[in-house]
């Protein structure tokens, strides 16, 4: 592996999300067929794959957004089961950021970053703020802090919603596709976070088609076609020699 | 203002004046009445008709009406009889309610808009308010019935404007927590409530209001143990919180559906469990998509507590309509309506212009 990759030797053998034998049904429909994937502490993955493969349900499945109905899920220690008291605290264990940013409308950006940690952490309001003023200052957005977030560009938003779940102090970061939604002039602002996030050894689980990210973080690659992780690779492995004819047929349309 | 406007285009250099005709009164009309033929002529026909009827209605309100006269001046005079009015105020306002303890609710009244008024502003909802408005509460109802070395006046005697207020503000209140209570029941993935709520909406909207203040007033005493009575005016109250909360819920629930599901998730994957999700960003953002129609639905319950005349409990329309049925003033009915319009107006102008204010001060820009 590429030894200069940042926060590579972050990655320790303790895995923290274990997912085994997975399946997942939409009514009739088998969405996630067999999946198992182990992530260790420390590590960063990204999915891709064509749409309606399946990715966005598996990081779904993690924090229990998505039910799944076969197999097991099992993050920080605590399997997902249907215990109301367990999935609370896995979800505070694991930070997402969505496509659509999903930032409190209603809510300054200051109070969106605040609200978790004051009512699910019971950080007293004063801590709360200078919490979240640090991870502001961290996205390089802190002078919006008394703003709304319609008066926010795409990529400031993105930005806020990471800073939002950082808040919660998670162990892993979920993103489904963060860039996806944004202007191309945006994107980068976003990724940019999200590299240095990375160089501070943060777990890592990104659905996402930029291929310039995948390669400079990531430490596997996994493909995904019709609900089945079809491989599953190094980043150098799996652009420069691709195993399955999908991948191979994924890759060159992406990047053309 | 005035001078922004006047100084504004100066900054331009050589700001060219915009021509008469889109301007001032001609730009106004132009804009507002003569905006292409068909609106003229609608514009025109308007005109015509105010010119015919308004002089009259002039003459009549205000050039040839009396205000401070006996009736059998106001029989002989031709305009309006606001007699009718200022010479039975006392009654139509406060009803039965013994003479000289009429200041009584005229306190209770004042003590209630002055705290409506303090409770409109939003800077002002804070825990010292909830406490005024418990003190409120109690002094309200102690001058009302008494007690406490006050003397005590049964509920039998209540009527006229403080009746209507009461049943109304109470009914209202009461009404819009339940309501989004059943909103949010009519979502919950629990059958029990899912159900209770869903019965309990549509049982209620399939009914109408008076037939739930027939029942509350006729039926339900049958099922209380002998001996046990429940004051009239609280089982009104009651009918009309639950009818009101009916309605209320179905609106709630249109706000709900149309919530993003994006907030639910974000508000899940922070760990905020079902209630906290509710209260901080769920019903904020609902309820304010509703404010228009929810207040609909409370001006037209406050317009309804009218109907409880039909259990014989006399609100402010009944004692108007009693007056009226003095032979001393009959034929003045025109007048005795406009007043109690004009009161009804009043209330629910002020209702309606609060829900704009309210939509404009939550206004976040998205």
């Amino acid at each position: 592996m590429n030894p200069q990759k940042a926060g590579q030797q972050n990655v320790d053998t303790m895995p923290i999300i274990t997912i085994e034998n997975m399946h997942k049904w939409y009514g009739e429909f088998h969405v996630l067929k067999d999946v198992n994937l182990t992530v260790s502490k420390g590590e960063r993955i990204v999915i891709c794959g064509p749409s309606g493969s399946g990715k966005s349900t598996l990081i779904r499945c993690i924090n229990r957004l998505e039910e799944h109905q076969r197999g097991r899920i099992v993050v920080d220690g605590i399997e997902l089961t249907n215990d109301l008291k367990n999935i609370e605290k896995i979800r505070t264990e694991v930070g997402m950021v969505f496509q659509h940013f999903n930032l409190f409308p209603h809510l300054t950006i200051l109070e969106n970053l605040t609200l978790g940690p004051i009512w699910v952490r019971k950080t007293p309001k004063k801590e709360a703020e200078q919490i979240a003023m640090y991870y502001l200052e961290k996205v390089r957005i802190a002078e919006q802090a008394k703003k709304f977030p319609g008066q926010l560009s795409g990529g400031q938003q993105q930005r806020v919603a990471i800073a939002r779940s950082l808040c919660m102090k998670p162990n892993v970061m979920l993103f489904d596709e963060p860039t996806s939604a944004l202007d191309p002039e945006m994107v980068k602002e976003v990724l940019d976070v999200m590299i240095s996030l990375a160089q501070e050894g943060m777990t890592m689980l990104v659905v996402s088609h930029e291929m310039g990210f995948a390669k400079s973080v990531a430490h596997r690659v996994l493909f995904m076609d019709s609900g089945e992780i079809l491989e599953e690779n190094s980043p150098e492995e799996f652009f420069h020699h691709p195993q399955h004819e999908r991948t191979k047929l994924f890759l060159s349309q992406i990047l053309d | 203002m005035a001078t922004m406007e006047l100084t504004k285009p100066q900054k331009v250099a050589d700001a060219i004046k915009p021509p008469v005709t889109s301007i001032g009164i001609i730009g106004w009309m132009r804009v507002n009445l003569f905006d292409g033929w068909f609106n003229s002529i609608l514009s025109l026909i308007v005109l015509y008709l105010l010119s015919m009827t308004l002089p009259s209605f002039i003459k009549w309100a205000f050039i040839n009406s009396s205000w401070f006269t006996t009736s059998d001046q106001c029989k002989a005079g031709s305009g309006a009889c606001w007699s009718v009015i200022t010479a039975n105020i006392r009654f139509i306002t406060f009803g039965f309610y013994p003479h000289q303890l009429q200041w009584r609710p005229l306190l209770a009244m004042i003590i209630l808009v002055l705290l409506l008024f303090f409770s409109q502003n939003r800077k002002h909802w804070r825990k010292s308010l909830a406490y005024a408005w418990l003190l409120g509460l109690f002094s309200m109802g102690l001058l009302l019935k008494g007690g406490l070395g006050l003397e005590v006046v049964d509920s039998d005697n209540w009527g006229g404007l403080p009746l209507t207020l009461l049943l109304s503000v109470f009914g209202l209140t009461a009404a819009y927590p339940i309501g989004v209570m059943l909103a949010l029941g009519r979502q919950s993935r629990m059958p029990i409530i899912k159900s209770f709520s869903v019965v309990y909406i549509e049982l209620i909207r399939g009914v109408p209001l008076i037939s739930m203040l027939f029942m509350s007033s006729v039926v339900f005493p049958l099922f209380l143990p002998e001996g046990v009575t429940l004051n009239k005016i609280l089982r009104a109250q009651v009918a009309i919180i639950l009818f009101t909360a009916a309605y209320i819920a179905e609106v709630v629930r249109g706000g709900l559906q149309g919530m993003n599901k994006g907030q639910y998730e974000a508000a899940e994957s922070l760990g905020l469990n079902y209630f906290q999700a509710m209260r901080l960003i769920i019903l904020p953002q609902a309820l304010k998509i509703v404010i228009p129609p929810s207040m609909g639905i409370l001006i037209s319950a406050f317009k309804d507590t009218s109907l409880v005349v039909i259990i014989a409990l006399y609100d402010l329309l009944k004692t108007t309509q009693t007056t009226l049925s003095d032979p001393k003033w009959m034929g003045f009915s025109a007048e005795a309506y406009f007043f109690v319009a004009l009161v009804y107006f009043v209330c629910c102008y002020a209702m309606s212009n609060y829900s704009r204010r309210l939509e404009k001060e939550l206004d976040t820009g998205h």
